[in-house]
This record gives C-alpha cells, sequence and structure tokens, in this order.
C-alpha cells in the first residue's frame, strides 16, 4: 500500500508535466483541428532554453522559467505564422505532414547547435524531502505539483473570463462566425500557440529540473505522451486534458513500478488505441455527429 | 503478329526492363559499379520498395500512418532468425513467407479497428502501433533485445534486388489501377461521397493498408539480408518519417514519383552520408517546404510518362496565359 501510494505520488509530479504539455496540445487543436507534433520539441526548445538563462546569464530559477515559457511562446507564434497559416485551407494530412517536418526540423536544428551530447540542467533548486507515513515526497515534487495546478488555474481564468479567451472560444466553434462578430481569427490562433508554447515551455524547465539529463531528443516521446493523455481527457476540453495528464503520468509509474520499465511506452500507446476505439471523444468528451 | 502489335509496349518495357538487369549486373560484375555503389543501389532498391508501399496507404487511400518502420522490422527480424539457421536463398525466401505472414497478422488486428479512425487520429494511433512493435521487439529473446541480430546471411545481388523491387512496383501499379485502387483515391478525395456511392471504405482502406504493411515486410526482409544487421532502433520514429518524405516528394498517390524520390533520396543520403544532422534537417525542410507549395506532391496522383509530360507542359503554358 504504501509503495501504491508512493507510486502515485511520483505519477502526480510528472502527470503535472504530461498535463502542461497537453494543454497545449488540446488549446491548438481545438482552434484549428491540427496535431501540433511539434509541440514536444517546443518543450525540448524550453528546457534548452532555461538551463542557457541559468548558466550563461545566471537568472534566478523563477525568472529563468519566465524567460523559457516567453521564448516558448514566441517560438510557437514563430512556427504557426511560417508553417501553419499558410496551409489553413489545405487538407489535414498536409498540416498534420507539415506539423511532423516542424518537430523534425527543431529536433536537427537543436542537434546541430547544441550537439548530441548530452547536457545536465544546473541544479538550482535546493531539493530536500520529507517522509510521511513512509511516504517520500521532496520539494521538487510539490513545486511541480503546485506551479502546473497554478498554471492551469490561470489558464482556465484567461480562457473564460478575458476577451482573449473568449475570442479564443468563439474561433474553436466556428472560424467564419466569429470573424464576422469582429473577432480578430489570426491575432486569436496566435494567442493561442502563444499560450500553449508557453505552457510547454514551463514543462520543459520543469522536466529538466526532475530528470538532470537533457537532449535533443527528449521532447518526442513526453510530447506522445501528452498528446495520448489529450486525448485520453477528450481532446479540447482544459480539464480533460489536466485529467489526462496527471492519469498518463499514474499509470505510466504504477506500470514501471509493478510491471516492466520497458514496457511503460507501450502501455501508453495501447491506452490511445483503446481510448480511440471506445471512447474517440475521450473521457470529457461529448460524442457529437459529424457534419458533411 | 496482331498479338505482336497489341503488346509492342509491353514487350518494348520488358527488353528494357531486361537490358538494366543485365546491363547493371555486368557493370557491377565489372567492377565499373564499385562494391560503395552497389549498396547506394541497393538501398535504393529498398527505398523504392517502401516509398511505394507506403504510397498504397498514404498516396491512394489517404490514410496517413507512421508506423510503416514497425511493419519493416517485421520482415527484416523474421528473415535475419530463418537465415539463422538456413542462410540460403530458401532460408530468404521463408523469411520472407513469415514476415508476411505476421505482417498479415499484425496489420489485420491493427487495421480493423483503428482504420475507423479519421485521418490525424490514425497517424497517432498507426505511430503507436509502429512504437509497439519496436518496444515488443527490443523484449523477445528471439529477436535479442536491444542489441539485436548481427551477422546476417549476405544473399543480396543485383538481380535478386531489382526483381523484387520490379515485381513491388508492378504490383502497386496493378492495385492503383484497380477496382481497389480506384475506390481508394475515390476515398481519399471524398470518403462520405463515395460511400455513398457503395465504396465499403472501411473494407478498402484496410486492404490498401495490409497490401502496403505486406510490402513494408518485403522490403525489411530485403534490408537484412543487405545490410546484415537488424536493431529495434533502426526501425522506429526516423525510419517511418524518411519513408514519408520519399512519398511526399515523389508525389502522393504517384508511384513512379516514389521511385524517382528514392533514387534522389538514396543519391543525398550517399553525398551528405558524413552530415547526419545537416541531412535530416534538409528532409525536414523539404517536408514543409513540398507541404505548403506542393501539397500534392511532385508528381501528383499522375504517373510518369510521355502523355502526363505533355499533359502537364500544356497544361502549366495555359494558366500563363489566363
Amino acid at each position: 500500500m504504501t509503495q501504491f501510494l508512493q507510486q502515485i505520488i511520483n505519477g502526480l509530479s510528472i502527470g503535472s508535466v504530461y498535463a502542461l504539455v497537453a494543454l497545449g496540445y488540446t488549446m491548438v487543436y481545438g482552434i484549428i483541428k491540427l496535431i501540433n507534433f511539434a509541440h514536444g520539441e517546443i518543450f525540448m526548445v524550453g528546457a534548452y532554453l532555461a538551463m542557457i538563462f541559468i548558466t550563461v546569464f545566471n537568472f534566478p530559477l523563477w525568472a529563468a522559467m519566465l524567460g523559457s515559457m516567453a521564448g516558448s511562446a514566441l517560438l510557437g507564434i514563430v512556427i504557426e505564422k511560417v508553417a501553419y497559416k499558410p496551409l489553413r485551407k489545405s487538407s489535414r494530412t498536409a498540416a498534420l505532414i507539415t506539423a511532423i517536418g516542424v518537430s523534425f526540423l527543431l529536433q536537427n536544428a537543436m542537434l546541430l547547435i547544441m550537439g548530441a551530447r548530452i547536457y545536465t540542467f544546473p541544479q538550482v533548486f535546493q531539493n530536500t524531502s520529507w517522509i510521511f507515513f513512509g511516504l517520500r515526497i521532496n520539494t521538487l515534487q510539490i513545486m511541480m505539483f503546485l506551479t502546473s495546478i497554478a498554471l492551469m488555474i490561470s489558464l482556465q481564468f484567461i480562457v473564460l473570463k478575458t476577451k482573449v479567451g473568449r475570442a479564443m472560444r468563439a474561433v474553436a466553434v466556428d472560424k467564419e462566425a466569429a470573424a464576422l462578430m469582429g473577432v480578430d481569427v489570426n491575432h486569436t490562433i496566435s494567442m493561442t500557440f502563444a499560450l500553449g508554447s508557453a505552457l510547454a515551455g514551463a514543462a520543459g524547465v520543469m522536466v529538466g529540473l526532475y530528470y538532470i539529463s537533457m537532449t535533443p531528443y527528449m521532447g518526442f516521446a513526453p510530447g506522445l505522451k501528452a498528446f495520448v493523455a489529450a486525448v485520453f481527457g477528450g481532446i479540447g476540453i482544459i480539464p480533460g486534458a489536466m485529467f489526462g495528464g496527471f492519469a498518463i503520468g499514474i499509470i505510466e509509474t504504477l506500470v514501471a513500478g509493478y510491471g516492466s520499465t520497458l514496457f511503460k511506452d507501450a502501455v501508453v500507446y495501447a491506452i490511445l488505441i483503446i481510448v480511440l476505439l471506445v471512447k474517440p471523444s475521450g473521457l470529457f468528451g461529448k460524442g457529437g455527429k459529424e457534419k458533411v | 503478329m496482331i498479338l505482336l502489335k497489341k503488346h509492342k509496349k509491353t514487350l518494348l518495357y520488358f527488353v528494357l526492363w531486361f537490358i538494366v538487369l543485365i546491363g547493371v549486373n555486368v557493370l557491377i560484375d565489372t567492377r565499373i559499379i564499385n562494391p560503395y555503389y552497389r549498396s547506394v543501389l541497393y538501398g535504393i532498391g529498398i527505398n523504392v520498395i517502401l516509398g511505394v508501399s507506403l504510397n498504397i496507404i498514404i498516396g491512394l487511400s489517404g490514410q496517413l500512418s507512421l508506423g510503416h518502420g514497425g511493419f519493416m522490422s517485421i520482415g527484416a527480424y523474421s528473415t535475419a532468425i530463418m537465415l539463422r539457421s538456413n542462410p540460403t536463398l530458401s532460408g530468404l525466401a521463408l523469411g520472407v513467407g513469415l514476415g508476411l505472414m505476421i505482417s498479415f497478422v499484425v496489420s489485420y488486428m491493427v487495421a480493423m479497428p483503428t482504420l475507423r479512425l479519421k485521418g490525424d487520429y490514425l497517424a497517432i494511433a498507426t505511430l503507436g502501433v509502429g512504437e509497439i512493435i519496436r518496444i515488443v521487439i527490443l523484449n523477445l529473446n528471439v529477436t535479442n533485445g536491444a542489441s539485436g541480430i548481427s551477422n546476417i546471411k549476405n544473399l543480396m545481388s543485383w538481380p535478386l534486388m531489382f526483381i523484387v523491387a520490379s515485381l513491388a512496383v508492378i504490383l502497386t501499379l496493378r492495385f492503383k489501377y484497380s477496382k481497389w485502387g480506384r475506390a481508394a483515391i475515390s476515398i481519399k478525395e471524398d470518403e462520405l461521397a463515395s460511400e455513398s456511392m457503395g465504396v465499403n471504405v472501411t473494407r478498402i482502406k484496410v486492404i490498401a493498408f495490409m497490401f502496403g504493411a505486406l510490402l513494408a515486410a518485403v522490403a525489411g526482409a530485403m534490408y537484412a539480408t543487405t545490410y546484415y544487421v537488424v536493431k529495434p532502433e533502426t526501425f522506429g520514429i526516423d525510419m517511418s518519417i524518411s519513408i514519408l518524405i520519399i512519398v511526399v516528394l515523389g508525389g502522393m498517390g504517384s508511384l513512379s514519383g516514389s521511385m524517382l524520390a528514392a533514387v534522389f533520396v538514396g543519391v543525398v543520403n550517399m553525398f551528405l552520408q558524413s552530415f547526419g544532422q545537416v541531412r535530416m534537417l534538409i528532409y525536414a525542410l523539404i517536408l514543409i517546404l513540398v507541404m505548403i507549395f506542393r501539397p500534392e506532391g511532385l508528381l501528383g496522383l499522375d504517373e510518369l510518362s510521355w502523355s502526363t509530360i505533355k499533359k502537364r507542359l500544356f497544361k502549366d503554358a495555359k494558366v500563363v496565359k489566363s
């Protein structure tokens, strides 16, 4: 039982990262119906940016995190303007292939710039661990959990209570109608990319702190898992992405803890396939009729 | 005589084909094509099979599959295992047969449920399948885990490569213009419309997917015996994407386009062999640029022939005039 609870705690901390990345997937999918494959790479860039801010410019951790969120947001906007905007009218397959291209471009550009060597994230965080009732929990885990919850609440606030958020929801429902009502669609889509990418950047910093080692490939697998999380919760739905992220994190650590570490990735993909077959709209999704 | 006249074109193609087969073989024997270029040729041959097989899935039926590397690995590993106990051509044939069988079962299991999914979900599901295949291979004993199987008997020769690649191309061409192929193209154009015209959408998608997966297993078998080492990481997402690049570049649905693209990619790989990252960067850029400026790829759905070239030139000329 203690071990089980311990796995849940570990799962929640890594799950908060997945949840943050999943939010970006969900927001972008909700607004332009595109699986932004490059989202995982934005997360990777965020981690590298924070490392550079800390080691080169001696930023404190919070400033590095804000800096990498800003940098990631900018990168997200640029990617959308350059690669996805010209494709808004073309087939979804074309957009998806472009997204794969962008993902590979970022990964290999980073390999070219930083080399294939493994960097270690600077350990600026004073990490102490406590033991409650036999459960080990450390400051970093608490910090990750609280930061991601805070970010999610602020995101929910932006989406539900602000003008930009209202525009986002309007564009997600009907682009043309929103434009007719005076919503600047391009600006709104850019904002969505910026917000989603900023969250990915923050998640990148947390993963850097948590796993310490960093490579240009670090974004791909967590990116896919976060996507699975988004689908699990119901893509396009913000609370669904949060729930999915935590769920995937917990399932993954449970499989690693009780089964085999080697199979933990396979289980996540299997979950994806099962969810898509049983309830493609996700756990929180409402099944809608397809429009002709 | 009438028969000869009717089949003149076919006969001409066959003679040309035979000349290439013998001609290149002579060039290889006389070392004009040295072993290095020979291996480049084999690589192109494998890429041709992979390109046309994925094109059946993506280009014809419009289903974005990102798990092609997984099916390739099934063929590669079956061959590697078969050749271990029987290092002859019959062993290779057995390996191909085993690969086809496993690929048939796996692709059927994958296709039946997942092909009901719409475009982008399917891409992720197939990606997941590819990863699952890789992880299973990584954990099996018979596949020797992460270190893979090495010292596979090298049975590759130019005639073998050329014949297998040609067969793959002919089969896919026949498929494209068959009842199934035309139904697949109609699904890609408009799924709902073709369904209302009486096309069994799921069935056609499954057939196209399985056909592509089977050919990928053949390509994997050729890979195993050409490079005599198979490792799980070779057949990951990178492999699936590099096949995707061949399809995208050549044209969605154009089999001759895939062949041209396979040659192009083979030659680029040869020149940029020592610049791994630059090469991948160029491929990524190609993917993005082709999708933005020419989403149907170089040749689109057309095949390379004199009539299409004429049609192209004529059509383009008209566009300029208007």
